[in-house]
């Protein structure tokens, strides 16, 4: 039957998430069962510590407070705003409300029964990611240390309804394990290890492990002299072995290992020692499940054989990113550890493509990162910008040296596309003849940027003089570095016309509900994050690095040296580090969530909260803004 | 009770809302008392010769609006009149499900139950319901009656006696969003949201139970 109510419910929750996920269908059987409650300002919606109600809620009109008393001190956590969604994770995770929640101006809310809305999360894993995101957001806010850790506790349990994470509960094993029979000889046994490069063997009687050798057993039973490498291993196996089921998860495993003193535990069929062997597990198999940590992923970087394994490893580290984001790690460290994987990824994709073509390189090299790489600042999969810089030779053997790296940069930029760097639209990479050249070229090049700023080589420039070097010789790269600065120095009227369009990126000021939006294509009612508030930063530290001979690329960094060099405007160098930092952080938590390059934020993916930590961003893009102005005098550059 | 059995042929449905009306239990407690927040469009203001296109209603119990316990009952017309069509937009041959009238009169009083009534103007939205039940020969309606005309009256504090508040007005003031105006569960759905806000104010003076709230229909009280 027709309800004019329902349809009305339906066209206001299908403009926000998750429900904009949803099927019409499932979504107007939630409209139907929707029950509308209005609270006056200040009224309790529901407090700390009580029971779990029937419904969750989202607001139709108004704004809600939500917030939490830590030893009797209230904090306020969030501001909740038209069309965010609150109070369901205690009705998933079945506890008492971890916070109270109160009608910070006269609000209407949309109350959802949360028994249909267990369907939902069952069917739709798309909208319990969605949930897991919003949820781990939550961090963001000043929580209780208590608190914290309860919140990720929290996550996993959730995560057992999205199949997708449920590797991350089970321990990845080898599913292959390498076997001898008992009567085999030590001998051979080892050649097989060797032969397989692994650690351990198991001997098996039909299937059924009975034993296993490792480098310990050969090690302290045949190294000392005990048996001889004629003895049968059954001799010298470390028996009876240790066992369990096939779905053993991370934390059993490390208690079996610690339990019994173990570096491996055979998987059997039914997890005795009387059934069939079906797998491995190693301690190493089970550091590298957990581990996410830098170092491992850097190690395993190292150990890659090809781009897909790269693309693997480049996977495992946007996770490890986003478990830095939901920890509240600093972002500054984030996108060191980040900047470190992407350039061991390149380190390893050159050495990859050299041994391919076969030959080394017929004279040194540097392989340079631009643009955000270059800069560190890459915590995203992004385009690829790169350029290849080498050694001066003479004409007779110009063309096949140049030949060589450009072979080389091919292969390389092709491997970063596997890995999931895009190709840069603009092209600019080391494959293009124009970015692989000799020292000599690059520095002829840059003096005619320098000395004729046209708009299309001021591009260039912003993009190029944030260049970083990836691999190879240094004194190319510290060569190039100086070339820059010396012609810049010598002209510097080439600052005003980078002032200038440094300026062309004004912060939006004054937003509110009013976000300045893009206004129309795929991005309709997105923020481009990117360009009106990241870039103009970025810009502006680069612009007052190049005026001061700084030699740093990150622009955090950049800040604040800017800040040592210029102790007068401290406070705004600092602001604008900060805001950096802040925006940095928001566009990745944004990217990691959609799955894409974070460039623009969908303003109705933002609560309050989040929309007031933007806006507080643009004022410090404004100050420099005006300092640029004053300083480089860009009012006197005609319109470019 | 006596009146049941002078009256040989009361119809089933008029004789369930006689009993759950007087009979109901639930009265004295205000959280579980069931409201409904009705709206009717009509042909006109004629209670002779118009007759009611359509009806919308939802229930509020506890200081929640149901939408699974809504209705939206469109009637088949015997009496037309083109000129309100330009307000309600319900043509005589339209594309919604329609009942004729005993039907749709039948199924409103079932979904009544024995609900409290609270509607704007609730005198003209009763009285036209009183003349389609006068035509099945039973009524007119005992229903409890609430009207948020009066109900605003009683919590303004001018003196607003011969003052007659528009939905608009009163929209107005209480700062409550106007969609699907002039549609009857529209209308109805405004009202609701009218009375939860009004109810939320009249408990800071007053405490909340039925008896007050009915003494505020001064106009309505038979």
């Amino acid at each position: 039957m027709k309800n004019t109510i329902s349809e009305r419910i339906f066209d206001f929750l299908k403009n926000y998430p998750p429900f904009n996920i949803v099927t019409n269908a499932t979504l107007l059987e939630v409209a139907q069962n929707v029950e509308i409650q209005y609270f006056e300002k200040d009224q309790v919606i529901f407090s700390q510590n009580d029971l779990p109600h029937e419904h969750f809620y989202i607001i139709n009109q108004g704004s809600v407070r939500l917030y939490r008393f830590v030893e009797n001190e209230k904090q306020m956590l969030d501001i909740c705003d038209e069309g965010d969604l609150f109070g369901l994770r205690p009705l998933i995770m079945k506890e008492n409300y971890l916070m109270g929640a109160s009608a910070n101006e006269e609000t209407i809310l949309y109350a959802i029964p949360i028994s249909l809305f267990h369907d939902i999360i069952l069917n739709y894993p798309k909208v319990s990611q969605f949930l897991i995101a919003s949820f781990a957001t939550n961090t963001r806010e000043p929580f209780s240390e208590k608190h914290k850790g309860k919140l990720f506790a929290n996550v996993s349990a959730i995560q057992k309804i999205e199949h997708g994470f449920s590797e991350i509960q089970s321990a990845n094993y080898n599913k292959n394990p390498i076997t001898c029979s008992p009567d085999t000889t030590v001998q051979t046994a080892c050649i097989i290890m060797t032969k397989n490069v692994i650690n351990s063997i198991i001997v098996t009687e039909n299937e059924i492990p009975i034993g296993i050798i490792t480098d310990k057993d050969i090690r302290t039973k045949i190294g000392t002299g005990l048996y001889k490498i004629t003895n049968k291993v059954v001799d010298i196996m470390t028996k009876p072995v240790v066992t369990f089921p096939q779905n053993i998860s991370v934390a059993e495993a490390q208690i079996m290992i610690l339990k019994h003193k173990v570096s491996h535990l055979c998987i059997t069929k039914d997890g005795t020692n009387k059934s069939e062997l079906v797998g491995i597990l190693t301690q190493q198999d089970l550091i590298l499940t957990q581990g996410n940590s830098p170092s491992l992923l850097i190690k395993e970087i190292k150990n890659a054989k090809d781009a897909e394994t790269l693309k693997h490893i480049r996977t495992k580290a946007s996770d490890l990113t986003k478990g830095y984001l939901e920890q509240e790690i600093p972002i500054y460290f984030v996108t060191k550890v980040i900047s470190e994987i992407n350039t061991a990824i390149t380190k390893k994709a050159i050495r990859m493509s050299i041994s391919e073509i076969g030959k080394q390189p017929p004279v040194s090299f540097s392989w340079l990162a631009l643009g955000s790489q270059g800069r560190k600042e890459q915590l995203l999969m992004t385009d690829q910008d790169n350029a290849l810089v080498f050694e001066n030779v003479g004409p007779a053997e110009y063309n096949a040296v140049k030949n060589y790296f450009l072979e080389l940069a091919e292969k390389v930029t092709e491997k970063l596309n596997i890995v999931g760097f895009d190709y840069c639209p603009a092209n600019i990479m080391a494959s293009n003849p124009k970015w692989c050249i000799t020292l000599e070229e690059w520095e002829q090049q840059f003096e005619a940027w320098i000395t004729d700023p046209i708009p299309e080589k001021i591009l260039l420039s912003i993009i190029f003089f944030d260049f970083e070097l990836i691999y190879g010789d240094e004194t190319l790269y510290t060569k190039m570095a100086e070339s820059v600065f010396k012609t810049i120095e010598k002209n510097q009227i080439f600052l005003s016309f980078l002032g200038k369009v440094t300026l062309d990126n004004p912060p939006p000021l004054g937003f509110f509900k009013q976000f300045l939006v893009e206004q129309d294509g795929e991005n309709k009612d997105s923020f481009d994050i990117k360009s009106r508030a990241i870039r103009p930063l970025v810009d502006a530290a680069r612009i007052l690095s190049l005026y001061h001979n700084l030699r740093v690329n990150n622009t955090i960094s950049r800040y604040e040296k800017l800040m040592e060099v210029e102790p007068q405007n401290r406070e705004l160098f600092e602001s604008c580090a900060n805001a950096f930092k802040i925006l940095l952080q928001f566009r990745t938590s944004q990217g990691l969530r959609n799955n894409d390059n974070g460039k623009f934020v969908d303003i109705n993916n933002l609560n309050k909260a989040d929309r007031l930590k933007l806006k507080s961003c643009f004022k410090p893009i404004k100050n420099v803004q005006e300092a640029i102005k004053m300083r480089f005098k860009t009012s006197q550059i005609a319109q470019i | 009770m006596i009146r049941f059995f002078k009256k040989k042929l009361v119809p089933e449905f008029w004789q369930n809302h006689l009993e759950k009306v007087r009979n109901s239990q639930k009265y004295s407690n205000f959280e579980n008392i069931r409201f409904v927040a009705i709206d009717t469009e009509t042909t006109g203001f004629d209670y002779e010769n118009d007759r009611i296109l359509c009806i919308g209603a939802v229930a509020i119990k506890n200081n929640k609006i149901l939408v699974s316990d809504a209705i939206e009952i469109y009637i088949k017309q015997a009496v037309f009149n083109k000129e309100t069509v330009k307000i309600h937009g319900i043509r005589k041959d339209g594309n919604e499900i329609k009942l004729n009238e005993e039907e749709a009169v039948i199924k409103f009083i079932d979904y009544l139950d024995d609900a409290v009534i609270v509607a704007h103007h609730t005198g003209f939205d009763v009285n036209m319901i009183n003349q389609a039940l006068k035509r099945l020969k039973v009524g007119p309606l005992e229903s409890k009656q609430l009207d948020t005309n009066y109900i605003h009256k009683k919590i303004a504090k001018t003196d607003t006696y011969k003052k007659i508040f528009s939905l608009e007005e009163l929209c107005e003031i209480y700062n409550v969003k106007m969609h699907d105006r002039h549609t009857a569960l529209g209308d109805a759905l405004i009202t609701a949201i009218l009375f939860l806000k009004q109810t939320a104010k009249y408990k800071k003076n007053n405490a909340l139970n039925l008896i007050d709230l009915v003494n505020t229909n001064y106009h309505l009280l038979k």
